[in-house]
């Protein structure tokens, strides 16, 4: 909670620092978050006036909000005058032009992760915008897609080369004001991606993103924007992965997509953060605001979420169909293991006529892991024949863990056409014995069952992924039956 | 050396004692069938063979190919060739019936040392085998027995024990809920298993099944023992004179004893 007092004192304080924040030879900024912090961000990153103006906005609205309490998670109190919100592996001037320049060490990071750069990413088709630590390391494949008009850059990058679109898109999905994270983030967000598909053009590849969360005590404040303009298609892969640690990060990223005429965007992600020892100890704090808009007819946003990481996930990535005809989806798949808490959704906002959204979620809890899933669908009074459909399912491995489930639902329009489908089941011992009466072992069949149950949602997502999901599963519940 | 040798087996679930000394010994080549009423600890005695955990041995030893079987874990038993035809198959919704049986067929080939079958082997033997038990191969590609009328679980308990190629072969209750054309079809698919190397244990209610699956021994399960033994012709005498006659016959001895 950010006790105003407090951030005052802490205000005061840094006032006799000033020339130590604002040293923009720094690498990282001291711990801690008032203006001063914020310019210190905004002058390293070179940025233009209006992205000072905005930040600083979102930061004097932050100020008089409190952190929500209504998720079903519980964490102890959060410090945000603890948190360093900048730090940067390399300094600007240093950042590498090519893989060439990158340092070898990081490069083999990256290998030992299996994220597929340069050479391997071309093989596999890949575009990759590595974040690493907060500052873009490297960027691949930019001159293909430029070719065809798209842009995929840092989002620094596109402030930079690309003012008057991000002045135009930004904050039009997600604003300053939003919600608490949300608001934090763009007071202080760090780097992210940005991506423009122009009129008529269908990217030809995956464009991928692997965040990786570094230095110590660094909270992560990514942003995102991807627009997709009039009739253009684009996949978006989002995959994390993050060491071993011993302290809680906090992680409030916002991610905005906007889908014009025809458009379709579809955005794939695999969380796997560090979710915490057995006890609960470590782990990341993942806080994500994700939302789209379906801004004009016949525009599509699809997401897909894999959230197997973190030690709390409190996410709901929706969609506001404003256009008619609009479709929007949302297909996820939770596991919660160990002490894992995860308060994960979606909101669909139909405002548009004939607008459709689908909803699949599937909750695994394992260990003494809290699933829970909250959902909310809203038909404003325009939206007729507005029309959705939900399912949610739940699996219980175990008898320490739990899985709740709330669905929301307003109609304001007679037409609308609602469909609602919950279940939760106890992974059978039944189905674990047939299994291993055919000669498959215990996690085998664990994981050949679990993934059955998530066969819906992996079946939407790219298939390189959906390997490499079907593989985290495997790995995230070991141990957890026997 | 026999392929089975079942020696004074006691099992209890949650307290109470199912089986009460079992005795049995199956050699290979040998078909098996174990009748008695509901509740004598027939399909007990399957699964505990199989490995279900729910039950609790107390006392006994069950010898398996030269080894102590009560001591590996149900996926080691299936490996070293123990089948369990189930009574009330499993569903296992999401994964095709394709897929579960070549990880089923490829744990097994790992346990002995074998390579894998990739997809083009497996889907031939399958192939082969589907027809065996007139099982439509469109079956395969949806999720193991979901959907399935009985008779298609039925079917494909046989199909599936065709694919694994087992030593020992336990059909629990595999009659029932057939219609006579699934009965036969089923048990043709037995029949065309029989053979000098594998044995197989057959338990039922109904003598109806042993018409079509003949067995070489008959053995009357009784309150958690065997009670009788005898040839195919036990089976029919059953039939005709009810279970009530074996208890008759055991009181008649008892008091001539």
């Amino acid at each position: 909670m950010p006790d105003a007092s407090n951030t005052l004192e802490q205000w005061e304080k840094q006032e006799y620092k000033y020339g130590f924040v604002t040293d923009i030879e720094a690498d990282a900024a001291p711990p801690g978050l008032n203006e001063d912090i914020i310019r210190f961000i905004s002058a390293k990153k070179r940025e233009p006036e209006f992205m000072l103006e905005w930040r600083l906005k979102a930061y004097r609205h932050w100020l008089t909000m409190t952190e929500p309490t209504w998720a079903n998670i519980k964490y102890p109190p959060i410090n945000y005058q603890d948190i360093v919100y900048y730090s940067s592996p390399i300094k600007d001037e240093d950042r590498p032009k090519s893989l060439d320049d990158v340092d070898p060490k990081l490069l083999e990071t990256y290998e030992k992760l299996g994220i597929p750069l340069a050479e391997r990413a071309a093989l596999a088709g890949v575009a990759v915008d590595a974040v690493f630590d907060s500052v873009s390391v490297a960027t691949t494949y930019k001159k293909k897609l430029g070719e065809l008009g798209i842009i995929f850059c840092s989002f620094s990058e596109a402030v930079h080369e690309h003012p008057e679109l991000i002045k135009k898109y930004l904050g039009t999905v997600v604003p300053y004001t939003d919600n608490f994270f949300a608001t934090l983030n763009s007071a202080v967000f760090s780097d992210g991606s940005f991506v423009y598909v122009p009129k008529g053009v269908h990217c030809p590849m995956e464009l991928s993103t692997y965040f990786r969360i570094n230095a110590q005590s660094t909270g992560q404040f990514e942003r995102t924007l991807i627009i997709a303009d009039e009739g253009a298609h684009v996949s978006y892969l989002e995959g994390c992965t993050a060491p071993m640690r011993d302290e809680n990060q906090l992680h409030a990223a916002v991610v905005e997509l906007i889908a014009h005429k025809d458009a379709t965007i579809k955005y794939s992600t695999i969380q796997n953060w560090y979710p915490g020892d057995k006890n609960g100890v470590g782990g990341i704090y993942n806080f994500v605001t994700k939302r789209g808009i379906c801004a004009e007819e016949n525009s599509r946003i699809s997401w897909t979420q894999v959230e197997t990481g973190s030690s709390i996930t409190w996410k709901y990535p929706s969609v506001v169909l404003k256009g008619d005809n609009s479709v929007g989806e949302f297909y996820s798949v939770a596991l919660t293991n160990l002490c894992q808490q995860a308060d994960t959704g979606t909101k669909m906002i139909h405002i548009g006529k004939n607008t459709k959204s689908t909803i699949i979620s599937k909750g695994i809890s394992a260990g003494r892991g809290q699933n829970t899933y909250r959902g909310g669908v809203r038909i404003n009074k325009g939206a007729s024949n507005a029309r959705n459909y939900t399912q949610c399912d739940s699996m219980l491995i175990g008898e320490d863990c739990g899985a709740h489930t709330f669905p929301y639902i307003e109609v304001k329009n007679t037409s609308a056409h609602m469909e609602h489908e919950a279940s939760t089941s106890k992974i059978g011992e039944d189905q674990l014995f047939y299994c291993n009466q055919r000669g498959i072992k215990l996690e085998d069949a664990v994981s050949m069952i679990v993934n059955g149950f998530c066969k819906e949602v992996f079946r939407e997502l790219p298939m390189e992924f959906a390997v490499e999901a079907q593989k985290l599963l495997e790995v995230s519940l070991e141990g957890s039956v026997g | 050396m026999a392929l089975l040798e079942i020696r004074n087996l006691h099992a209890h679930v949650e307290g109470n004692e199912i089986l009460r000394g079992i005795n049995l010994t199956v050699n290979a080549g040998e078909v098996h069938s174990i009748m008695g009423p509901n509740g004598s600890g027939k399909s007990t005695l399957a699964q505990v063979l199989a490995g279900k955990d729910a039950y609790e041995i107390t006392e006994g030893e069950v010898i398996y190919n030269g080894k102590d079987l009560l001591d590996m874990e149900p996926d080691e038993r299936a490996c070293e060739g123990v089948f369990l035809a189930f009574q009330y198959p499993v569903e296992i919704p999401g994964v095709s019936t394709n897929y579960f049986l070549r990880a089923a067929v490829n744990a097994k080939r790992k346990h002995h040392g074998q390579d894998e079958l990739d997809a083009v082997d497996f889907l031939e033997l399958v192939k082969e085998k589907a027809a065996l038990v007139e099982l439509d191969s469109k079956l395969l590609n949806r999720a193991v027995n979901e959907g399935f009328s009985g008779g298609e679980k039925k079917r494909n308990e046989i199909f599936q024990m065709s694919v694994l190629d087992p030593t020992l072969a336990i059909l629990d209750e595999t009659d029932s809920g057939l219609d006579i054309d699934a009965l036969k079809t089923v048990a043709h698919g037995v029949n065309t298993l029989r053979g000098p190397e594998r044995a197989m244990i057959v338990v039922t209610h109904y003598q109806r099944l042993l018409d079509y699956i003949v067995p070489d021994f008959v053995h009357v399960l009784r309150e958690g023992r065997i009670v009788k033994s005898g040839g195919k012709e036990l089976a029919l005498e059953l039939e005709a004179k009810g279970y009530a006659w074996v208890d008759e016959e055991i009181k008649t001895a008892a008091a001539a004893s």
